[in-house]
């Protein structure tokens, strides 16, 4: 008799849980190049107080807690390294409220960003969210909780900008509230209270995020997006401080890649436009292709390639078919745009170094205050040697990111330990604080910011 | 078998489990895989059964009853080869057939599998019952056996056996009698088409069962085959080819739409209710056919059609493919996908949820009253509507 299989029965139902070896394989993987851990138990709670009850269950038997979303970080921050329970949350798929006027939706914390987007599309086609270049299989929750940014980047920031309220079970159970809804009040904003932003980029060691409320944005009736190039990397910055002048983007985003290779060494710049009539549209295309780009086509040193109505659903799951393997993993990082041609340089070696045909995308955030660049490593799953490259490559270029003097976005163990050497001995020494007095049993996702 | 041996053993490490197998092409929600619907746990999805394989042939795992549970659940609805964005997508599905046919091979198979595949070698049907029954559902219909004429009208087991089924098969004769078909019925003498054999991945007995069908037909000149079911439709059409059987098939609906089109029925008296299409997967995304069933609720006087948000090559799978009318590895729960699909169809308003299936319509009515929804949705054959279309009584 397996006395905590039995209790989490009792907590999520038998259909909920399980220690069989089917699941406890599957939820050992991350799709990226993280070795597989097993948990001991899968369990997939459909409430928040379920959730609790699982927390409770955790301290009590001291027991590791790993929560995950969607899965489509790569970067094995979901993997059970030290065992325990995996929790798979995306049963928690209500959304729970749409405020047209305040502007924003409550959801639950398995509510992905397919669903959200084609929840408004149908609803409220007049609103929308900033979707992540991610599958829509990714969370909300998930995304915010590793400072994920989206396709309304440019004019509004990282998706974690975006949070109005956030409902939380913290390591000890306790179901926490943060925002206006904290104080009964709707979920419209998360300030002006005392700051408790304990929950982000914490990669799940400081509780589970169980409930967010995401600003939403006006929708225009047309979106679409507008394709520049140009051979010179150097030319990137610049190009995207003159369209971010312009406040007429939703998105841009630099892009250069080795398949297919007639676009190889160039840069492709993807300018997401909206409009509410044929004339804003036009008026738009002209300020920034006319305008703004002109003087690149002039010179003979860009090209325009057109404007397609619509916006994909992002398909970056190809990626992994780059080399018939089904696998591949990125680094992210947040960058001065400045930084572009290096990046994009520096990473083209490591590429070569390692055989793997190279992948760079820059997304401008925020009125370029930064981009996020990322370098794709497609490998092939069934050619272990092809993973140990792309997994020497990931290495390379977290060490790289911090050496162009950016960040590493929701770094992998690897990459948190080069950031913890380097982090502020202070701010160290704060957050295994904050960790000790959350977590005292140190259940929550281990393995992850473990702070010495 | 060992994972080179595997027909896609080059082929299936390159599913990433990217997740887009879940959804509709609507993005709605992530439910459209009926088994993942169901359990919610990465392993009955789709990608979650090409990982398992590809362990299970690797030895990384070992076969457990759990394991062919798993794989047994999938209905073959063809959701996940349809969403998949991969150029592989159109071996997806074929790869848990191969797993599965796998486990036959080996004799690892679930019981409820086992005795399904068992009383068709045996019976001719997956209930078990005795081959001189499945005729009796045509007593006082006045319908004719097969002699010849323009058409031979196959039920399948579903519609020979099943007492409401069999309401759906009597519909469709009726129709056609009224309506000047030439056609005949095997009788007692009809046999399984194996289309759940073949999805099972039983390839032994689908060939067995499919030249047995193959030389009956033939022996009795069939040319043109109009089936109740769309696995049966599915099964002749696209599979007994590969076996010399080469016939025109043709489902009910092609046949019902081509009949009010060509007034040779009618349906003046109409049908007045709210009515909600339910999609059958061998019909739809299998054999995409989507109109003809709409095209004959739209024809109907006094008929409304309302769309549930899943629909078409987005429906949701009634769970009862795959043979799991039968060995119901999705039932017992309230996320059981014919229990969801009744939700959904009730949340549009529609009084009764139509079907062009006979496994869609037991699943289904079955669901209805899990649901405690009897009184305020009937699930009906699109024959049962059309019959009362035309003033035939049920």
């Amino acid at each position: 008799m397996d006395a905590v299989y039995e209790a989490l029965v009792k907590i999520v139902g038998k259909d909920h849980v399980s220690n069989q070896p089917e699941e406890l394989f599957i939820y050992s993987w991350d799709l990226g190049t993280t070795e597989p851990h097993r948990p001991d138990y899968a369990v997939s709670p459909r409430t928040t107080e379920e959730i609790q009850k699982i927390v409770q269950l955790g301290n009590k038997e001291k027991i590791p807690i790993v929560p995950l979303g969607g899965g489509l970080s790569l970067a094995g921050l979901a993997v059970p390294f030290k065992g325990g329970m995996l929790l798979d949350l995306k049963r928690m798929d209500s959304i729970i409220e749409v405020n047209e006027r305040a502007r924003y939706a409550l959801v639950e914390c398995g509510v992905s960003q397919g669903q959200l987007t084609s929840y408004l599309e149908r609803h409220y086609p007049h609103l929308t969210h900033s979707e992540p270049g991610a599958p829509p299989a990714a969370t909300i929750a998930g995304n915010v909780a590793i400072h994920g940014q989206g396709d309304l980047a440019q004019p509004y920031g990282f998706n974690s900008d975006m949070i109005n309220g956030l409902e939380v079970v913290i390591p000890t159970g306790e179901i926490c509230q943060f925002g206006s809804c904290a104080i009964g009040a709707g979920w419209f904003t998360l300030h002006p209270l005392p700051d408790v932003g304990l929950f982000l980029g914490w990669n799940g060691t400081t509780g589970i995020i169980t409930k967010v409320s995401m600003r939403l944005f006006p929708c225009k009736k047309i979106r679409g997006i507008g394709q520049f190039v140009v051979a010179d990397e150097e030319l990137v910055p610049e190009i995207m401080y003159k369209i971010t002048h312009t406040q007429m983007a939703e998105d841009i985003v630099a892009a250069s890649q080795a398949i297919p290779p007639f676009t190889s060494e160039l840069q492709h710049l993807t300018i997401n436009i909206a409009a509410d009539s044929e004339k804003e549209l036009e008026f738009k295309l002209e300020i920034i292709f006319d305008d703004t780009l002109g003087e690149y086509i002039r010179e003979g040193e860009g090209g325009f390639l057109g404007f397609i109505r619509g916006l994909q659903k992002p398909q970056i799951s190809k990626t992994s078919d780059w080399r018939k393997g089904g696998g591949f993993e990125y680094v992210g990082s947040i960058m001065p745009i400045e930084k572009y041609p290096a990046c994009y340089r520096r990473g083209k070696e490591i590429s070569e170094r390692h055989g793997i045909p190279y992948t760079v995308l820059g997304r401008c955030i925020g009125a370029a205050h930064a981009m996020m660049f990322s370098w794709t490593y497609a490998f092939n799953r069934a050619e272990p040697d092809t993973i140990k490259h792309a997994r020497e490559a990931l290495h390379e270029t977290d060490d790289l990111v911090l050496e162009l003097g950016g960040t590493i976005w929701k770094p992998g163990v690897y990459g948190q330990k080069l950031v913890m050497e380097r982090l502020n001995a202070n701010t160290l020494n704060l957050m295994g604080k904050v960790k000790q007095l959350l977590d005292p049993n140190g259940i929550m996702n281990p393995g992850n910011w473990e702070v010495r | 078998m060992a994972l080179a041996d595997f027909k896609y053993g080059d082929t299936i490490h390159r599913c990433f489990r990217c997740g887009y197998c879940k959804f509709p092409v609507n993005w709605t929600d992530v439910n459209a895989c009926p088994a993942y619907a169901r359990f919610r746990m990465e392993t009955y999805s789709c990608g979650g059964r090409l990982w398992l394989t590809r362990a299970w042939l690797s030895d990384e795992i070992a076969w457990t009853d759990h394991f062919a549970h798993i794989m047994f659940s999938c209905t073959a609805c063809k959701n996940c080869e349809v969403k998949c964005p991969l150029r592989f997508n159109v071996d997806i599905l074929n790869m848990i057939t191969a797993a599965k046919g796998e486990m036959v091979e080996r004799g690892m198979i679930p019981s409820g599998v086992k005795e399904f595949l068992e009383n068709i070698q045996l019976h001719g049907n997956p209930y078990g019952m005795a081959k001189a029954k499945r005729g009796e559902w045509m007593e006082g219909t006045g319908l004719l056996l097969y002699q010849g004429q323009d058409y031979l009208y196959y039920v399948g087991c579903v519609g020979s056996y099943d007492t409401r089924a069999q309401e759906a098969a009597k519909a469709l004769g009726a129709v056609m009698q009224k309506a000047g078909v030439s056609f005949g019925t095997l009788g007692k003498d009809e046999l399984c088409d194996g289309n759940e054999v073949h999805m099972m991945g039983e390839k032994g007995l689908f060939e067995m069962v499919a030249e047995k069908n193959i030389a009956q037909f033939k022996k009795l000149g069939v040319r043109g085959i109009i089936t109740l079911s769309p696995h049966a439709y599915n099964a002749i059409k696209n599979i007994y080819p590969w076996y010399g059987g080469q016939f025109e098939v043709l489902h009910q609906t092609q046949v019902l739409r081509n009949l009010i089109r060509d007034t040779r029925l009618d349906i003046s008296k109409g049908f007045n209710a709210q009515v909600t299409f339910h999609d059958p997967c061998f019909l739809g995304r299998w054999n995409s056919e989507y109109e003809a069933s709409r095209a004959i609720l739209r024809a109907l006087p006094g008929l409304t059609l309302i769309e549930m948000e899943k629909n078409r090559d987005s429906a949701l799978c009634c769970g009862g493919g795959g043979g799991n009318f039968y060995i119901d590895f999705l039932g017992g729960s309230a996320d059981s996908p014919a229990r969801r699909r009744v939700r959904e169809a009730y949340e549009t308003g529609a009084d009764v949820l139509a079907v062009a299936c006979p496994t869609c319509l037991t699943m289904l009515e079955d669901a209805v009253k899990s649901e405690e929804l009897e009184g305020k949705l009937v699930v009906k054959d699109i024959s049962e509507i059309v019959a009362k279309a035309c003033g035939i009584a049920s």
